[in-house]
């Protein structure tokens, strides 16, 4: 059984066919890249999966449950994280809040979080994870005041922080100075090798493909190519779907 | 942020409390009135401010929810129970009924949330007016007894003001608590982005209802302590009117700032008094000063208070955990 199966996912809008009967298998411990050209339904699957939108058909199994169509609190809780194309934070809460509230529903309930205080656990890991980061020095500083690769990097921080099992980026380098992709990728990479679990969108073919040891090539909705990097970068399909023919 | 500043911050309330506390003892009659209000007014902006201000859902139906504490007491009272039965019954219709007004939340925002419960508001002062065995329609229900535990009655109006001082009281802590713990980061991650926050587990159902319950149950509260005030209630005095004068509270307050209910209630019943002097310009001036304010102070009078705590110490620009304040304009 694999961590993340996903079935003839199919998701339209009206008639518009945004993703048809795409299929993939996530492994613990996977580091998987999503590639394709603009508009070839990568956002629409990681949205699809974690309950952001609801599939028109198919299914998505997590650990072996079915949780397609669950809302995306759901898919969170159960272990699911994933960050947005277009950073999303809370501007005018502190970069430690941020971080906190990234965690502070996988457990407990609700009740006891109101009527328990936040032990000082989940401050110590926020922290630890901004010290890996190299954004600690920022932890009061309002998310608003943050540089964009800055926040991109508390984003990346806020997918760790609730320990889940698999981690969707959507797109985690668009934008980024050549540095800090440099310290992003060095980040994906070490946090792979623990064990963590990464599933993601990029338009960097040359990070992708030094990245990612297989690759998912999705194009107009469609899965047209799975393989290793070198595999999937021979694929005429794959080609054709890029430059046309 | 020094400490000299966060401590000056916690203290605001609780300094503005105590003299508050100091107010019976001095003023004479009417004043002390105005003052009683004051706490009521409070009491009401805390519950609007935890809905509006901190989870960002609109409520135009504040006003409704007064009734309910403030007919609870009434036509308990009436039957002889205990006037803290008809508080925790206020409370408790507050709750149920904000949860069901919360439902609309989950698929409307904004000016359509607001619209919602306005209808709500108009509803529930219909029922108020007609449903007249049990209300006294628009004749209202007179003779409201005050509380009194055996011995100890809070029958004057020093010992009311006192009896209310210590509700008041008890709503500011469990408000500080509710705001303080993951609950209060939750609404704000609502208010701030509702996508985001549910992406990262925030069950936006139960936190918007709960926002919404909770903001009504202090209502309730509210409106019980209100009610054996003058001793007098009927439908009108829990109109739409009402609830926007509530909203008016917490925006020029400062909206999602712990503060801001203290510095609205006081300015809205302070300020109309101060202006009577000016006859028939009072309204005018009023007006003016509401839309001079929300020009030039969009996050509220808390504002003010900000500016002069940065003249005071070269704090930083950071801010305490409760401090985040939205702009006044994006709630719609």
């Amino acid at each position: 059984m694999s961590l993340l199966e996903i079935d003839d996912l199919t998701k339209h809008f009206f008639r518009l066919s945004a993703l048809s009967q795409v299929s993939l298998r996530v492994e613990r411990g996977d580091l998987l890249g999503v590639i394709g050209p603009n508009g070839s339904g990568k956002t629409t699957l990681f949205n699809c999966v974690t309950g952001v939108l609801r599939p028109s058909g198919g299914q998505v199994r997590f650990k072996g449950e079915d949780i397609t169509g669950l809302s995306a609190d759901r898919v969170h809780r159960r272990g699911i994280a994933r960050t947005f194309q277009l950073i999303q934070l809370f501007p005018e809460m502190t970069v430690l809040e941020n971080m906190l509230l990234a965690a502070q529903e996988r457990e407990g309930t609700l009740l006891g979080r109101l009527l328990r205080r936040e032990g000082g656990a989940a401050a110590g890991r926020a922290l630890e994870l901004l010290d890996y980061l190299g954004i600690a020095g920022l932890r009061d500083q309002l998310a608003a005041n943050l540089s964009y690769g800055q926040q991109k990097l508390l984003d990346f921080g806020m997918a760790l922080m609730s320990r889940p099992e698999v981690i969707l980026l959507d797109e985690p380098l668009a934008g980024v100075n050549p540095t800090m992709i440099k310290s992003l990728v060095g980040h994906i990479q070490a946090l792979n090798a623990q064990g963590h679990t990464f599933v993601i969108i990029e338009h960097n073919m040359e990070v992708v493909m030094s990245l990612c040891r297989r690759i998912v090539v999705l194009s107009q909705g469609e899965r047209i190519a799975e393989g290793t990097p070198v595999e999937v970068a021979d694929d005429p399909l794959v080609l054709d779907a890029y430059f046309g023919r | 942020m020094t400490g000299a500043r966060r401590s000056a911050r916690r203290l605001l309330p609780l300094g503005v409390l105590s003299l508050l506390a100091l107010v019976p003892l001095t003023f004479e009659q009417y004043k002390l009135y105005v003052a009683s209000l004051t706490l009521v007014y409070l009491v009401m902006a805390i519950g609007l401010n935890l809905t509006l201000g901190y989870a960002g859902q609109i409520s135009l139906a504040h006003g409704a929810f007064m009734a309910f504490g403030s007919y609870a007491v009434a036509i308990l009272g009436q039957r002889g129970a205990p006037f803290e039965l008809g508080v925790g019954l206020g409370a408790a219709l507050g709750f149920a009924w904000g949860l069901l007004v919360g439902f609309p939340a989950l698929k409307v925002k904004h000016h359509f949330l607001a619209m919602v419960t306005l209808g709500f508001n108009i509803i529930v002062f219909l029922v108020l007016r007609n449903w007249e065995w049990l209300t006294g329609g628009s004749f209202g229900i007179s003779g409201i007894a005050r509380p009194a535990w055996g011995a100890i009655s809070f029958q004057s109006d020093r010992a009311y003001y006192l009896y209310m001082l210590a509700w008041a009281a008890i709503v500011v802590a469990s408000a500080y608590w509710i705001l303080t713990s993951r609950w209060g980061r939750a609404f704000r991650a609502i208010r701030e982005n509702e996508m985001r926050a549910e992406a990262l587990g925030v069950s936006l159902r139960n936190y918007k209802l709960m926002a919404f319950a909770i903001g009504a149950a202090y209502a309730g509260v509210g409106g019980a302590l209100f009610a054996p005030l003058l001793g007098y209630i009927d439908p009108g005095a829990y109109t739409l009117d009402r609830s926007i004068q509530f909203l008016m509270m917490v925006v020029m307050g400062g909206l999602g700032r712990f503060e801001g209910p203290f510095i609205g209630a006081i300015l809205v019943t302070v300020l109309p008094e101060v202006l009577r002097a000016s006859e028939g310009l009072y309204l005018v001036i009023y007006a003016l000063a509401v839309m001079l304010m929300m020009l030039f102070m969009p996050r509220g009078l808390v504002g003010v208070w900000d500016w002069v705590l940065a003249r005071l110490g070269p704090a930083p620009a950071a801010r305490a955990p409760l401090a985040p304040p939205p702009d006044a304009a994006r709630l719609g």
